[in-house]
């Protein structure tokens, strides 16, 4: 299966950078982590965001869309950063979760969410339910 | 296997960890079943005292230590039978530390040889491929007997019969658990890409039973291949059979429709395709492009799979790439099934009369008898010539060949659209 992992926002991450000695500290550790991921043929993909003040928003609402620039509130609820990974289930993708470094100076969150997957529709979706969902992707994707 | 949350997060540690303490293990006790005990009971030790003290902060190190101090107690209560075993309790005395900071400062392995060991010993070429593709799943995949079963649709009771052999074979062999080195490497490396492309494709184009595709083998591969390539990054073939798993693999989704019908890579709809698979695919062939294997047979299949990728529609294909890219294959691993693909290929750039020119000369292959795809492939060509009623025959003695039910509905369609 296939999961996102989140590297959740601080105060600091919000703040930008490290200083640079924090940092390379940071990298080396966060490297050899990484380097495990890649042995194991976990890692699929990876990076770090910068902080909100660089991001914007786009608000719906009916047919009106609002352009909103950062930062954000909330440090907790933006991300920093994230990977991709591969791997048998939810007990691994936590195993694994479980031995990276903490990518924060203080307290800090990773937030693992699984893909949906085809089968994951399965039982809600009727045969016809699911040929309709492909006949619209189709068209979305097509030529 | 336990439903309870702390002993299902020590088994996904230890789920980590299996493949390198087996590898370990079976470097120190040349046995694999003995290592496979070894590493049995070190998770049993886990389940044991990990609730109480915690998962320590190296836990491969603790169940490596878990599992060699069950060798040396094995080791003394056999020492009156087995001088070789009490030499080994006598080596215990030299080595008083057994703290986990020992192990793993003793098994400070960068290069992660004791995995790659493993692996080499387990696709040894005295093992026959699907054997050593078992095998593989086993200890490498960490898969269990059931679940290769399942996935080969075969019995457990074949795939145990089949592991066993494959040990056996191993330890009469006297195989190390070793990386080879120099001209031994490139000999036997070639036999470990041939397993883990063989899992592939098992689950890729499933040669028997009801469903097309089975992702899970594919996953597999896919995870031993990258596993591979982190091993051994300056080897332009591995890194050639990492792009060609990620980039076939990218199309799984749109190889079957909602039906669980056969999807030919021409009407596959692309934007199904995963796209992250795409990158990741092109990123390993630029790298072994770059490496020097431009001529490896991976290499090409996996520049041959990338045509396919680049491509936005099936219109805009560059199928003269494709056929000059086949011929070479050709050239460079001679088979009646690659003549075959580059018969088809010939046929999509220059047209159909020359895709029938090159599979009239493959027609007799011994090789070729009863395999569906040439029929097809034939049948295709004709009825792109406008000869439907030849075409005809052709898809439907290809339908009587075919072992996959999807591929044979697949066919007969065909045959059914050839109209008199």
């Amino acid at each position: 299966m296939r999961v996102m992992v989140f590297v959740k926002a601080t105060d600091d991450s919000e703040q930008g950078l490290p200083p640079a000695d924090e940092m390379t500290e940071m990298f080396e550790a966060m490297g050899k982590f990484n380097e495990e991921l890649v042995n194991a043929g976990v890692m699929v993909a990876g990076d770090g965001l910068k902080p909100s003040s660089f991001g914007k928003r786009i608000h719906f609402d009916g047919p009106n869309r609002t352009v909103i620039d950062g930062p954000f509130a909330e440090a907790r609820e933006l991300v920093a950063g994230y990977w991709i990974w591969e791997v048998k289930d939810m007990d691994e993708a936590v195993a694994w979760a479980k031995r990276c470094p903490n990518p924060m100076r203080g307290p800090s969150d990773l937030e693992i969410r699984p893909f949906y997957e085809m089968e994951d529709f399965g039982e809600a979706a009727t045969p016809e339910i699911v040929a309709h969902e492909q006949a619209l992707r189709d068209r979305i994707g097509g030529e | 296997m336990a439903a309870d949350p702390t002993h299902r997060a020590i088994e996904a540690v230890f789920r980590i960890e299996r493949a390198r303490l087996i590898a370990t293990l079976a470097r120190m006790t040349r046995d694999v079943d003995r290592a496979e005990e070894l590493a049995q009971e070190a998770l049993l030790s886990a389940l044991t005292e990990w609730p109480k003290s915690g998962v320590p902060d190296r836990p491969g190190a603790w169940l490596t230590a878990a599992a060699k101090r069950r060798l040396i107690d094995g080791a003394r209560h056999q020492s009156m039978l087995e001088r070789k075993h009490a030499e080994i309790a006598r080596e215990r005395d030299a080595e008083t530390d057994m703290s986990a900071e020992a192990i793993e400062a003793a098994r400070d392995d960068p290069l992660g040889d004791e995995l790659l060991g493993l692996i080499f010993a387990a696709c040894h070429p005295v093992v026959s491929p699907e054997a050593r593709a078992a095998l593989t799943l086993r200890l490498v995949g960490g898969l269990t007997v059931e679940e290769i079963a399942r996935a080969f649709l075969s019995s457990e009771a074949a795939i145990a019969a089949r592991i066993t052999r494959a040990k056996k074979a191993i330890a009469k062999a006297g195989v190390a658990f070793e990386v080879p080195r120099g001209a031994e490497l490139r000999a036997r490396l070639g036999s470990v890409l041939e397993v883990v492309y063989l899992i592939f494709n098992e689950g890729y184009a499933a040669t028997a039973g009801p469903s097309l595709v089975r992702p899970p083998l594919c996953a597999e591969a896919q995870r031993l291949a990258r596993i591979l390539a982190g091993l051994m990054p300056e080897q332009p073939e591995v890194v050639g059979l990492l792009a060609l798993v990620e980039i076939q693999a990218s199309r799984l989704a749109a190889r079957a429709d909602v039906d669980g019908r056969f999807v030919p890579l021409t009407e596959q709809n692309r934007a199904r395709w995963d796209q992250l698979l795409i990158r990741r695919g092109l990123n390993a062939l630029d790298r072994a492009e770059a490496l020097g294997g431009t001529d490896g047979a991976y290499v090409l299949q996996a520049a041959l799979a990338a045509c396919h990728a680049r491509a936005r529609s099936a219109e805009s294909t560059d199928w003269a790439r494709i056929s000059a890219l086949y011929d070479r294959l050709a050239e460079v691993v001679p088979s009646p099934v690659v003549e075959l693909n580059r018969a088809v290929a010939h046929s999509m750039a220059f047209g159909p009369e020359a895709g029938l020119r090159l599979v009239d000369d493959i027609a007799n292959a011994a090789l070729l008898r009863n395999y569906a795809p040439l029929p097809a492939a034939r049948g295709d060509f004709l009825f792109r010539a406008g000869r439907t009623g030849e075409a005809r025959a052709e898809f439907e003695a290809a339908a009587a060949l075919a072992a996959n039910e999807r591929e044979r509905d697949f066919l007969l369609a065909r045959a059914a659209a050839c109209a008199p």
